[in-house]
């Protein structure tokens, strides 16, 4: 104990570097933790295509199935809604689907219907808002959130309104149209989801 | 023996001295102010719902069963078949709609008598994060049932961080470890609904009576009785306003504990729904990733908040606004202490400017919470006739209640940074002294 000189530089060094390694050491450590609130190997496997008969679907009915456990509308549209839909664009966000809603469809579906058919409209039936199903209100008819209603999806949660191909109205919560999945037809009568047609990217 | 019991204390009193102090400190000998009224019983009432909710709480997860296949069936079974089952359940989700009125009338007396103002404000952060914990504990507590609404309310209340511009998408599967709320999102809000927030929650607990113990409690003339006049009954150096809060406040908190079980009694017995209001019907509903419920709105303490969110629309391609408006509501409640800058802390010797103000700021929550119960939605049309645009006048209603509700904090920065306020004289002691 006889050294009375502390030496204050080497100590100060010390400490630092203590704290440094000592913090580098908890952030590493903390690694695993949060990586394991990743969706495990198991999640992520179950996603395959599913493949649905287009058969049983009459003109005006939507039928929803799963696929990656997401709902996906399929909706065989009248010509009158398909006639409703150019006359929406001004009351739309994004009506041609290449501003804010540019990725929310594959390039094949990347028109006025937003469907490789005009009449089959197949997409994710998720709100771009906060992930809600919307409802099927195909009627043409007033309603009570909209007087002037032309047939489309009303969001119970947020009250957020797309018309009949997904295209998200003006001034409602959701600030993009619905995502449209990769999907193929394999024949007339049968389509797949998950998988986008032979050659397109 | 009483004999005996002294020998005991002596025993213990030898080997760890400083117990004695600390139990004087925070009980005979903490001198609270003697003009506690009314407002005063909230904070012990919360102390006893936390006590409630882990008590009922460490008895319901003998029984629950956290997985998506058996937590619907397993909540069933505490109803139906377990002893009491019914009871220990209701205890529990009747304290939780409890815990938020206790809570919201608690923060609602720090505001208006200027509890949080110096030197108090870091009782009142505490305090705030406490609201924050338990916001984050009732919701997770309310995804386990697995009804339906325990689902949409998971996944919409999770979807809120995927407006987050760029690392939203990633943000809202890490949360929920899969690509919607699964068995590993119940699993996770399991574990932190019954160990990792109670820990956290009983913690930031014992920092607020700390602190509070450190600087004095307030009171409803917003006198500091700390450093008025010395000298009461028991103790010379001891401020003159102040008593024991035990035995004086501990057999008061009593009264209104009596009071406060009574409404719960009856709440628990004869209406534990509350007509929807504290167990929602769509959550007897399984959860059903393919279907949301028609009405789809949270529990009602989270109404007010919930409504800012639907109140701002998107812009610039994200949802993001809605949601930096929602956190931001509660941000500017941490803020009030520097935002509130006006020297008298009670609403009695404060400026008409603020009492209407803070008149206005509680009818525009109270407002925006009938708005997020879909109330407006569905007394509108009976108000103004069945023709109207119902989501045009909710908006219209519901943006000009949200601005309030942000305007009161601009008002009252501009009210007290400018010196606008006139306040009233504030006497030396409390007014109730002898």
């Amino acid at each position: 104990m006889a050294n009375e000189v502390v030496d204050h530089g080497r100590r100060r060094f010390l400490t630092a570097a203590t704290s440094v390694v000592g913090g580098v050491g908890i952030v590493a450590a903390a690694v695993p933790f949060i990586k394991s609130w990743e969706p495990s190997a198991r999640a992520k496997a179950a996603g395959a295509p599913v493949t649905q008969s287009l058969k049983k679907i009459e003109p005006g009915q939507q039928l929803i199935v799963a696929w990656r456990s997401l709902p996906v509308f399929i909706v065989n549209r009248t010509p009158e809604q398909l006639a409703t839909l150019p006359k929406q664009d001004p009351r739309l966000v994004d009506p041609k689907s290449d501003g804010t809603s540019a990725e929310q469809q594959p390039k094949y579906a990347q028109n006025e219907t937003r469907s490789i058919k005009p009449e089959w409209l197949v997409m994710i039936g998720i709100c771009t808002h906060l992930g809600c199903v919307p409802d099927f209100v195909p009627a043409i008819k007033p309603e009570p959130f909209d007087p002037n209603w032309q047939g489309g999806y009303y969001c119970p949660c947020h009250h957020s309104r797309y018309d009949m191909a997904g295209r998200v109205y003006q001034g409602v919560p959701a600030p993009k149209n619905m995502e449209i999945p990769p999907y193929h037809f394999i024949d007339d009568t049968t389509v797949q989801i998950g998988v986008g047609p032979e050659g397109a990217a | 023996m009483a004999k005996v019991f002294a020998s005991i204390g002596e025993w213990v009193n030898e080997r760890a001295p400083g117990l004695m102090p600390v139990y004087r400190k925070h009980m005979t000998e903490y001198y609270a102010p003697k003009n506690f009224n009314l407002w005063y019983y909230f904070g012990s009432l919360a102390l006893l719902v936390l006590v409630n909710q882990i008590v009922t709480g460490i008895f319901l997860t003998m029984n629950y069963n956290p997985s998506a296949a058996g937590a619907f069936d397993s909540v069933q079974y505490i109803m139906r078949d377990v002893e009491w089952g019914w009871l220990i359940r209701y205890m529990h989700t009747t304290g939780a709609s409890l815990f938020f009125v206790v809570v919201f009338l608690h923060m609602f007396r720090g505001i208006m008598y200027g509890s949080f103002k110096k030197p108090r404000e870091l009782v009142w952060l505490l305090g705030m994060l406490i609201f924050l914990v338990l916001m984050a504990e009732a919701f997770m507590g309310y995804v386990l049932p697995w009804g339906n609404m325990s689902f949409w309310g998971a996944k919409v209340i999770v979807s809120l961080f995927g407006t987050i511009p760029v690392i939203g998408g990633h943000l809202v599967e890490w949360i929920m470890g899969d690509f919607l709320p699964a068995d590993a999102t119940l699993n996770r809000f399991f574990a932190l609904h019954v160990i990792a927030l109670p820990i956290v929650l009983l913690l930031l607990v014992v920092l607020h009576l700390a602190a509070l113990h450190e600087v004095g409690s307030n009171n409803p003339d917003g006198v500091d009785v700390k450093h008025g006049p010395k000298g009461n009954r028991w103790s010379p150096s001891a401020p003159v306003d102040g008593i024991p809060f035990h035995p004086y406040y501990t057999v008061k908190d009593l009264v209104g504990v009596g009071v406060f079980l009574l409404v719960a009694a009856f709440i628990i017995f004869f209406a534990p729904t509350f007509g929807g209001w504290f167990l929602e019907h769509d959550n007897s509903i399984p959860a059903n990733n393919l279907l949301t419920p028609a009405q789809i709105k949270p529990v009602w303490y989270f109404t007010a908040f919930y409504a800012i969110v639907r109140m701002i629309p998107s812009a610039f391609g994200t949802a993001v606004w809605g949601v930096l408006g929602m956190f931001g509501s509660i941000a500017l409640l941490f803020a009030l202490p520097w935002i509130d800058a006006g020297p008298v802390k009670s609403i009695r010797y404060r400026g008409t400017g603020y009492k209407v103000a803070l008149t206005v700021f509680v009818i525009a929550f109270l407002c925006l919470m009938t708005i997020g119960m879909d109330l407006t939605a569905e007394y509108f049309p009976k108000i103004f006739g069945a023709g109207i645009d119902i989501t045009l006048w909710e908006n219209v209603f519901g943006r000009f209640m949200t601005l309030t509700y942000f305007g009161f904090f601009v008002f009252l920065w501009l009210y007290t940074h400018l010196g606008w306020e006139k306040t009233k004289p504030v006497p030396e002691r409390v007014t109730m002294h002898d």
